[in-house]
């Protein structure tokens, strides 16, 4: 029990930002919008949150900021894939390089520490919330750890993140923007016979990716750590569009795919240094490379077919 | 008399160079089945899609039981009592026919009180027009039909008391087709008012009460269907005489030419597409096959065209026995006098970007009359085309212009002269006139028959059993992969729409 609770309670740290930007993705994917920028929605928030954090000594202002920049970024690839009909794939790398670069410059120029924006005060972070009850349940055997040290103890964007999940399945199968949102990823001519606006629809579910990903750029930036640093979201921009293809763009698996790949990180920090038996010590690459290597070899056979929404990718065109 | 459901005056629209309609007026009255035909392009579908909202017109006024409406979008439209059957239905597959009738009419932010009223309504429509379908049951997997039906629930859903109806039988069986017109007279008993929009003469003389015809964005006729006769419509549409039905020479037919021994196919997971497919083709002779789209004619052209090879049996081309289970060559097929027009003319008949004279010699490239070594005779190349484009009357004359700029009729015909023009002995030909006008329909049947009096041996596959019947000296029915009945063409629709349909065996 001892090893394994802090190992499952970084899995959730980890998994955190994952669960927020594939439910990003989700609901741009879902409404027919491919993002493979929300890598770079993520870093933009990220820097954001730390500089705003970090000047100011607020974390609201400093995830205000993320959300704000994020947003835009999403409504750069809004623009470019459903107003211009543009390609999404294109679009969204050069969100990805948009995002590095101008991460890494603005840092420089703003605050010259190497693109790394200052340390974040503590009224700037996200603290940690002590649930009620913890302490005193501690003593319990089994339910007193697993609720001190798993449930109890995260910050507030942990405990969003979570709640994400049930709202975003309540708002896709639920509402009506749900029921349109899924029928535009799908057949988005029969949205606008309905009388229903296409484009609009599309901006919608684009932006609400954005505000995801302003929430895990947060989350990187001043609540998991103390400010930015260049390229901090390091490829989880990526494994959480594996988790989402894994998920099959569905909510509820998408905090378990996330959180499995959340756990897959987390053991590999656990065993670095350490001794497996036979092997012996294993290089600290080869095991930062599992999660990547798992992700290749889970969507390569482990999941049957996954089948993106129909409309994904495509740019709505009337037809004559 | 009450005001007609419908009123355009002077419509009106232009894309870009092309006149899609002409100062048009229609007169559509209440309680009526009113038919419109014309040819492709002849501006049907433009003229129901500013009637439904989704095309603005740059002249003209709609009226709707005599009110002036302005349609900026099919919101209006279905708020002016209009509802719209498109072609390609427009459903979301992976959603119930319950999500996909509330699509759009909701009733509210959250679904649960929309889901419950949708019920009861859906109910109510089904009890009143005989119109059942399961409302809890996935779209995708429902057969065309239903979800044809499920379009027309859509539209009564949203209170349409005209329904427009494009080309809605094109995807249909003949069982099926009855039974949408069963379901247009229903309509119509209970005061609807229907436009079906269609270029098949028999519907139109079928079911509706008042015709018009269309011709080059322009409404050049309307009649009472009673005093109507499908020549004289024809004549309209096209505006000049038609044979609806090509002459037919006597052709005594030869040896065989082509044949097939128990052809088998299966796919990948085992599940059988062909299987026991043996018949017989001679010099002289062309064979139908008759069947509803999806039972196997598709494969069967592929296996003959050495485009997939059998999982077994024999393939005979001029007595000699071609093994296609070993592995399967198009290019070789072409070579020893097999010629393909392929049932898809934009997946597998033409390169659609390219320009209309590499299309002319596509497969052929290897021809020494093209070039010499890797290097093409462009000056060739263009003659041959240009040849073609006079001979087969290819509009408009220009080999350097895409593929994809031609007509529907003009791509069929740059697919048949590539084909024809080889001088081939046997003749697999898929769908020649899907698509395709009147004018040009009657065209490519008198090349059709053309070479069967030159001696040709020719298997037709078509959805058309007009086009089965008029051109075939014997017709093999196809169902679930077998061939189930051989007649003459002379056997009824009827009794052929039945073997189509499998009704001598227990499968559905």
């Amino acid at each position: 029990m001892e090893a394994v609770l802090p190992v499952l309670d970084s899995a959730v740290r980890l998994s955190v930002p994952l669960i927020l930007a594939a439910l990003a993705g989700l609901f741009s994917e879902r409404s027919g919008i491919f993002d493979i920028g929300l890598e770079g929605k993520m870093l933009i928030a990220a820097f954001a949150a730390g500089a705003v954090a970090g000047v100011t000594a607020s974390a609201w202002l400093g995830l205000a900021a993320a959300v704000v920049a994020s947003v835009a970024f999403a409504l750069v690839h809004g623009y470019a894939s459903i107003t211009q009909r543009g390609n999404q794939i294109v679009s969204g790398v050069a969100i990805n390089f948009l995002a590095s670069g101008l991460t890494a410059f603005l840092g420089q120029a703003w605050f010259s520490q190497g693109g790394r924006t200052p340390p974040v005060p503590a009224g700037g972070r996200f603290a940690e919330i002590e649930l009620p009850g913890a302490e005193a349940l501690r003593g319990v055997p089994l339910v007193g750890p697993v609720y001190a040290e798993l449930i109890s103890g995260h910050n507030l964007l942990v405990y969003l993140a979570v709640l994400a999940v049930p709202l975003s399945a309540w708002i896709l199968y639920r509402t009506r923007f749900g029921l349109r949102l899924r029928a535009v990823g799908e057949n988005p001519a029969a949205v606008d016979t309905a009388g229903i606006s296409v484009a609009w629809l599309r901006y919608r579910a684009v932006m609400i990716a954005g505000i995801f990903c302003g929430f895990a750029g947060a989350y990187l930036a001043i609540a998991q750590s103390a400010g930015f640093i260049r390229d901090m979201t390091a490829g989880k921009g990526f494994i959480a569009l594996a988790a989402l293809i894994f998920a099959k763009w569905r909510p509820w698996p998408v905090l378990g795919a996330c959180f499995l790949f959340g756990l897959l990180d987390a053991i590999s920090i656990r065993l670095q240094g350490a001794r497996l038996p036979i092997v012996g010590e294993v290089p600290v690459q080869a095991i930062q490379a599992l999660p990547y290597l798992l992700t290749v070899v889970l969507l390569a056979g482990f999941i049957g077919r996954a089948v993106p929404p129909r409309a994904g990718g495509v740019p709505y065109v009337k037809e004559h | 008399m009450a005001a007609p459901a419908i009123e355009l005056v002077g419509i009106d629209k232009s894309f870009g160079a092309v006149h899609a309609n002409r100062n048009i007026a229609l007169t559509v009255e209440k309680g009526t089945i009113h038919g419109i035909v014309g040819e492709n392009g002849a501006g049907k579908s433009t003229l129901m899609s500013i009637l439904y909202g989704f095309y603005h017109p740059d002249a003209g006024e709609i009226r709707i039981d005599g009110r002036s409406v302005q349609m900026r979008s099919p919101q209006d439209a279905i708020a002016a009592g209009i509802g719209m059957v498109h072609q390609h239905f427009m459903l979301v597959e992976p959603f119930t026919v319950l999500e996909n009738v509330m699509l759009g009419s909701e009733g509210g932010a959250l679904l649960r009180q929309g889901i419950r009223n949708a019920r009861a309504t859906l109910e109510a429509i089904a009890r009143d027009f005989g119109l059942f379908v399961d409302p809890d049951a996935v779209v995708g997997s429902l057969p065309v039909g239903l979800q044809q039906r499920v379009e027309i629930l859509k539209a009564l859903y949203r209170g349409a008391e005209t329904l427009i109806l494009d080309e809605p039988t094109g995807v249909l069986t003949p069982a099926e087709a009855d039974q949408l017109f069963d379901v247009l007279r229903q309509l119509r008993a209970q005061g609807k008012t229907v436009v079906l929009i269609t270029h098949k003469l028999r519907e139109i003389m079928a079911v509706t009460n008042r015709v018009s015809v269309m011709r080059r964005g322009e409404m050049v006729a309307t009649m009472p269907t009673a005093e109507a006769a499908p020549e004289r419509l024809a004549e309209l549409m096209v505006g000049r005489r038609v044979l609806l039905r090509a002459e037919k020479e006597t052709v005594v037919p030869g040896r065989p030419l082509l044949g097939a021994r128990d052809l088998a196919l299966e796919d990948e997971r085992g599940v059988t597409l062909l299987s026991g497919i043996t018949f017989e083709v001679r010099a002289g002779e062309i064979v139908g096959i008759a069947g509803v789209a999806g039972n196997g004619q598709s494969e069967l052209m592929e296996v003959i065209a050495g485009m997939r090879p059998a999982t077994g049996g024999a393939l005979f081309l001029d007595g000699r026995e071609i093994d296609l289970t070993g592995g399967c060559d198009a290019a070789a097929m072409r070579r020893i006098g097999l010629a393909h027009v392929p049932e898809d003319r934009h997946r597998t008949g033409l390169v659609m970007p390219f320009e209309e004279c590499d299309n002319a010699i596509l497969g052929y490239h290897r021809d020494p009359r093209y070039g010499s070594g890797w290097l093409m005779d462009r000056r060739a190349v263009e003659a041959k085309a240009n040849q073609e484009i006079a001979q087969y009357d290819i509009r408009p004359p220009d080999c350097r212009l895409p593929a994809a700029n031609f007509s529907g009729g003009n791509q069929q015909k740059i697919v048949l002269g590539r084909e024809l023009e080889r001088d081939p002995a046997v003749l697999v030909v898929g769908q020649p006139t899907r698509g395709v006008d009147i004018g040009a329909i009657e065209f490519i049947h008198r090349r059709l028959l053309d070479m069967r009096a030159a001696g040709k041996a020719i298997l037709l596959v078509s959805v058309e059993l007009d086009e089965i019947r008029a051109l075939s000296d014997r017709i093999l029915v196809m169902c679930g992969g077998r061939i189930v009945g051989e007649r003459t063409p002379a056997a009824s629709e009827t009794e052929l729409g039945l073997l189509m349909a499998g009704a001598d065996r227990a499968a559905a």
